[in-house]
Formats: C-alpha cells, structure tokens, sequence
C-alpha cells in the first residue's frame, strides 16, 4: 500500500470554505484506491482567498493546491501520486508573495505544524523561549519584556512591561494571568487564527508571564463564537500537561503553573478587561472602575496580569532571541511585528504579519490587492468597530500607534476592513451607534442612553430633517460619549462616527464648501 | 439529568454560573424555566442575580430555539462584502426576520457580530457549521444538510 501524507488546515476560515468535506472526500477516495492517506490537520498560513489549501512536502518544501474542494478530491490523488501536476497547484507555499514578504515572528509556525502536537511544537523552535526564562530571575524576565518595547495588541497599546512589573510587584497569597480571547472585533482573526494553529504559543507565553510575575494559574477568556479555537486550546492544554509544561514542576524547574479555558457567552462588551474579570467571575459583564487597576486587584481582587493573546504570543520571540533583536523591528515606539488582518471586500484576505511602519496603502493595495467586486476602493475601518474609518487619501499613513492617533485612527487589534465605493458611511456611523446600542453594558448613561440618541440622530441627519442642528447635536452627542464613559465602548464608539462625518461629509448631505469653511 | 445534576458539577469553579447555564443550555436547548431557582440554590445567589446574569449574555436563550439555528453574521467586515443584502435575501428565503422563528419551530435566524471569518465573509453558521464567502444557496444547503442529521 502506498503511503501519503498531506497538511490540509483545521482553522475555521479553511472549515468555512470546506475544508472538512475535503478532507472526508479525500478519505473515501484514498480508501478507494487502497492509499494510506494521513491527513495531518494544521493552522492556517493566513492566505484565505487559497482556503482550503491543500499541501504536501516535495523536495523539502511545502507545495501547495488551493482554493480545492471535495470536488476536487480524485484529481488531487491522481496527481499527489503522480507527478504532482494539478489546475488548482499554487506551487511552493513558501515562495507566494503574500507569504513571503511577511516577518513572521509569532505565526512561525502556524499552517506548518499540528497545532496539538507538543514534539512538532519543539522540532520549529518552540519552548525555546521557555528554556530561557525558566533560568532567568522573575525581575530579568519582567527587565527584558520592558526593554523589548512591546505594547498591548488588544488596541489600547500600553507597554507592556510596566504591568508585569506591577503585576510582579504586587504582595498577594495568589496573583492570575489572564488572556482576553474575547476577540470580538469584525475584521479580526489573528488570536483565533493561533489558538487553532499554533496554541502552544500562547501556553508558552503565559508559562513565562507566569513565572515572572509570580502567577500560578492562567485562564484563556475565550468567546464562544469560535468552537474550533475551544477545542483545539484544550486539546493543546491537555497535551502539555501530559509533558510536564504545565503543572506543579515545570519542565523539573521547581514552577508552578496552570491554564484552564473559560467560554464566554457572547458579549462584545467582555473584551473589556474590567468586563471580563467580571464576567471571569461568573457575574454580569458590568464595566468596573479604575482604579484599582486590575494590575492590583483584578480577578477576585487579586494581582491579576491581563494580556491579549497576541501580546503573550509575542513574548517568546522576545526571550528567546532577545529584547533588542525584537526591538529592531517597527519604527518609533512602536516595536516588533504585528499580525494585521486584511479583510472585508479585499481579493487577497487573510493575515500579514509585519513590522510596525507598513503603510495602509501597501497592506490593502499590494497585498489585498483591492476590492474583491474591481471597483475603486472608498474606505477602510481600522482597528474594529470602535475604529476610525479613513479615505485613500490617508492610506500613505504607516502604521504605528502614535501616526494613527494623531490621524484620530488606532491601530486597535490590527483588523483592516477595505470598502469598495458603494458604501454609505452615514449608514455606517448608524451602525456603530447601533452596535453601541446592542452591545453596552449600561453601566454609563453617555453609552447606554447616547447611543440610542445616536441612531435617532443620524437618522434625521441622513433624511435631511435640521441638518446642521443635528449635525451639531451629534457633535455634541459625541463629545459627552468619550467624557462620560468609565470604558472605550462609550469612549470610543464616536471615533468611526466622527471620522465618517469628518473624511466623507458628503455622505450626510454636507457640502464641500461647507467642508472647507470649517 | 436534572437541572441541579446538570448545575451541580460547576458550583465552586471559577465562573461556575455561566458554565453551568451552558451546560444547561447545551442539554435542553435553552434555559427552562426552573433553571433561575435551581442555579440561585446551588450557587447561593438570589434569582434576581441569577436572572441579570442571563439577560446580560446573547447566548442565553430562555425561548426553545429552532431545530436549526442560522446565524448571520451582522458586523462591518461582512457589511463590507455584501452583507446586508446576503441578510435581507436569507429573510426573504425563509420568510423571517433576524431573531425570529419558524412557526413550526425549525428555523431560528439571528445575528451573529463576528464569527472570525471576516477574509471570507460574508459569514454564517448553521447548526455548529461554519459558512464563509455565503450566498443564500449555501445557507440552504447547509440548512438541508443540519435537518438530514438530526432526523437521523
């Protein structure tokens, strides 16, 4: 019986566009003809217009086939026991622009390894961070995370190393690390991306944050809208206590340190981290104020580190080949790579990670490659629902937290949603408002109240009812949002608002001259 | 299984109350309505705590859902590819309006803000299947595909 091995991705964007049927496809097939087929279920490389990509090692490198379905199933036997020629053939993976260009410094390994598996981990480099850190003092751990300048991905950007130190310095009988995996922004994909791809990236970045800060237990916040990521997390969990890496004796180091995965049950709002906690614990995902800091006193009033889960996925890059080699990439106080994730109306949609300073117009032009319907494209969203909302213009613009803030842009999560130009961004300013309406926790009247006036608003707005009143109402209404919410719902939800009214005016009915007086 | 069977395993674990009404939910469908004074015992809360905590979250249902339950994904990325007209014409399909369901209880529409899919949007998912770049032909296919397994 001949023997065949294939890599085909288990990550729910290839589950979505078929992935799953091609794999049992490709099993009854190879039953048929009597192949030993093993099917070795990975990431994704973050290529989705080539979902699901299909790949098979030749001559020492990854070939791939993709966009194949279970159509294709008995033509890809035919020629993966051939000679490899196939329609659908992309050749090597490796070598396709949109991969090659990247600097892949936490995806290293996703689409190329079995996620769950602790020796293929090893074999691309992984835990070689852990190995370090396991023989560093906590305070030289905290020193290098600090030195490497990494800030927060989860869109706020704060340095990082300032709250392990706090975190660290804290006195408390039991201190929690936690990971917000309430990754609710449209446009983003990066954390479910490596939690289905790469998982043990993220147990190893919180081991380490663990052992620096004094934290025993970690828990993974993780929504529930992404089931793929729950099962694979907790395979992977399973799989590295079984190795020794979590548990009472880390790797025979004498560390303690255990993960375990929460479900959210569907609250954009818990992507907060106070919300979160509080959700944590098993209440009401109500906002809390700060102070206290969650730092101090976060999960049951503990110290508690909370990371995003590409932040902690950044972490073993940077104590394995050093703060200053991480530091190297980006520009500015913007260090290191980040994964930006290109989607909407976009050809090319996927994930691209690169250092900080790329511009806009390069990750949406050069490599979306446009608008999936050819025409012009208008508008991009950075950053989330809670992002500004930008016109080409300004696509020279490098990402990089301090550029994008003095544009009233964040870079956010790193989600780039690309609008071609059929889109009405006054019916996009509605939406955030109505989103804000859906999704506020209501512990802030400014959020909870002002974002219902908001729809009402912009709906007289758009039918011309008092236009320059309400368009003054509206500025009004915004400026009492970002003064009088405890948290960036209320706080930032007039950012897409306001930078649709400012950058496309003519979608609310305001002249240009108008525009120009102003 | 009980409701307090089904809720008891989760008392004292962190977050306990919200597992357990997913446990819950997951066996029945949605949270009958005992589940309130079941979960308040077993975790030593008052039902009105209990209560907030199932009218906080999307996912608690305290209605039997359809059979099939079709989530569409509402967010800006699938708005970017079409996807409010995807929405109005799987309404028109089904003759249902996001949030209802069928009067013979097969069909529930939702919205659904962000499934993670937003390089192939628009997305949906029917049942526990995910769909990405989706058109109403490939909601209904994958609607007959959820009501052929759980028929047999």
């Amino acid at each position: 019986m001949t023997a065949l091995t294939i890599y085909l991705p288990l990550d729910s964007a290839a589950v979505a566009m078929g992935a799953d049927d091609l794999a049992d496809a490709l099993q009854v097939e190879a039953d048929k003809r009597k192949l030993d087929l093993n099917i070795v279920r990975t990431g994704s490389r973050g290529m989705h217009w080539l979902e699901p990509l299909l790949e098979v090692e030749k001559g020492g490198e990854r070939v791939g086939y993709g966009p194949v379905n279970d159509d294709d199933a008995a033509s890809l036997l035919d020629a993966l026991t051939g000679d490899g020629g196939h329609a659908k053939c992309v050749g090597p993976v490796q070598e396709i622009p949109f991969f090659k260009n990247q600097t892949r410094l936490i995806f290293a390994r996703c689409g190329v390894v079995d996620p769950v598996s602790v020796s293929d981990y090893e074999a691309y480099g992984g835990n070689a961070g852990l190995g370090k850190a396991l023989k560093m003092d906590a305070d030289a751990i905290c020193a290098a995370v600090m030195e490497s300048g990494l800030r927060g991905r989860g869109g706020a950007g704060f340095p990082a190393g300032i709250k392990w130190k706090t975190v660290s310095e804290a006195q408390a009988d039991q201190k929690y690390i936690v990971v917000n995996a309430d990754e609710g922004d449209s446009g983003t994909f990066a954390d479910r991306m490596i939690m289905e791809g790469d998982p043990f990236t993220l147990i190893e970045g919180m081991t380490i944050a663990g052992i620096a800060v004094g934290a025993t237990q970690g828990y993974i916040y993780l929504r529930s809208e992404y089931p793929i990521a729950a099962r694979v997390l907790n395979e992977a969990i399973a799989n590295a206590r079984k190795e020794g890496l979590l548990g009472d004796n880390i790797r025979g180091a004498g560390k303690a340190f255990d993960i375990e995965v929460f479900m959210g049950a569907g609250a954009y709002i818990c992507g907060e981290e106070t919300s979160l906690l509080n959700s944590l614990e098993g209440k009401r995902g109500e906002v809390r104020s700060k102070p206290p800091l969650p730092a101090l006193e976060g999960l049951f009033g503990k110290p508690t580190l909370v990371h995003n889960v590409i932040s902690l996925c950044s972490v073993p890059a940077i104590l394995d080949k050093g703060a200053a080699f991480y530091r190297d990439y980006g520009m500015g106080k913007s260090t290191g790579t980040m994964p930006f994730q290109i989607a909407g109306n976009v050809k090319q949609g996927g994930l691209y990670e690169t250092a900080f300073g790329v511009t806009l117009r390069e990750l949406v032009e050069k490599v979306g490659g446009g608008t999936f319907t050819g025409k012009p494209i208008r508008a991009v969203q950075i950053g989330g629902p809670l992002g500004a909302y930008l016109p080409p213009r300004l696509f020279d613009l490098e990402m990089d937290y301090e550029a994008m803030a003095a544009n009233g842009a964040g870079v956010g999560h790193g989600g780039v949603v690309v609008y071609d130009d059929s889109v009405d961004l006054s019916d996009q300013a509605r939406y955030a408002f109505e989103f804000c309406v859906e999704e506020s926790c209501g512990k802030c009247t400014p959020c909870r109240v002002g974002s219902v006036r908001g729809v009402e608003t912009v709906d007289r707005i758009k039918a011309g009812v008092d236009r320059d009143k309400n368009l003054t109402v509206l500025n009004d209404l915004c400026e009492l949002m970002v003064d009088g919410s405890l948290c960036a719902m209320g706080g930032m939800t007039p950012i897409p608002v306001l930078s649709a009214v400012k950058y496309f005016p003519e979608d609310f009915g305001i002249k240009p001259a108008k525009q120009a007086a102003e | 299984m009980t409701l307090a069977n089904l809720i008891e395993p989760y008392v004292g674990r962190t977050g306990g109350l919200i597992s357990a009404l997913h446990e819950v939910q997951r066996v029945h469908g949605f949270l009958p309505e005992d589940t309130e004074a079941e979960a308040a015992r077993a975790f030593n809360l008052t039902r009105a705590e209990v209560k907030g905590v199932i009218s906080f979250y999307h996912d608690f249902k305290r209605e039997p859902q359809g059979k099939t339950v079709v989530r569409l994904c509402a967010a800006e990325a699938c708005q970017a590819a079409g996807g409010r007209d995807f929405i109005a014409a799987v309404e028109k399909k089904f003759a249902l309006k996001m949030g209802e369901t069928s009067a013979s209880k097969d069909l529930t529409l939702e919205a659904v803000y962000c499934l993670g899919l937003c390089s192939c949007a628009p997305a949906a998912m029917v049942g526990d299947r995910l769909v990405g770049m989706a058109d109403t032909g490939k909601i209904e296919k994958a609607v007959e595909r959820a009501k052929k397994e759980s028929a047999s």
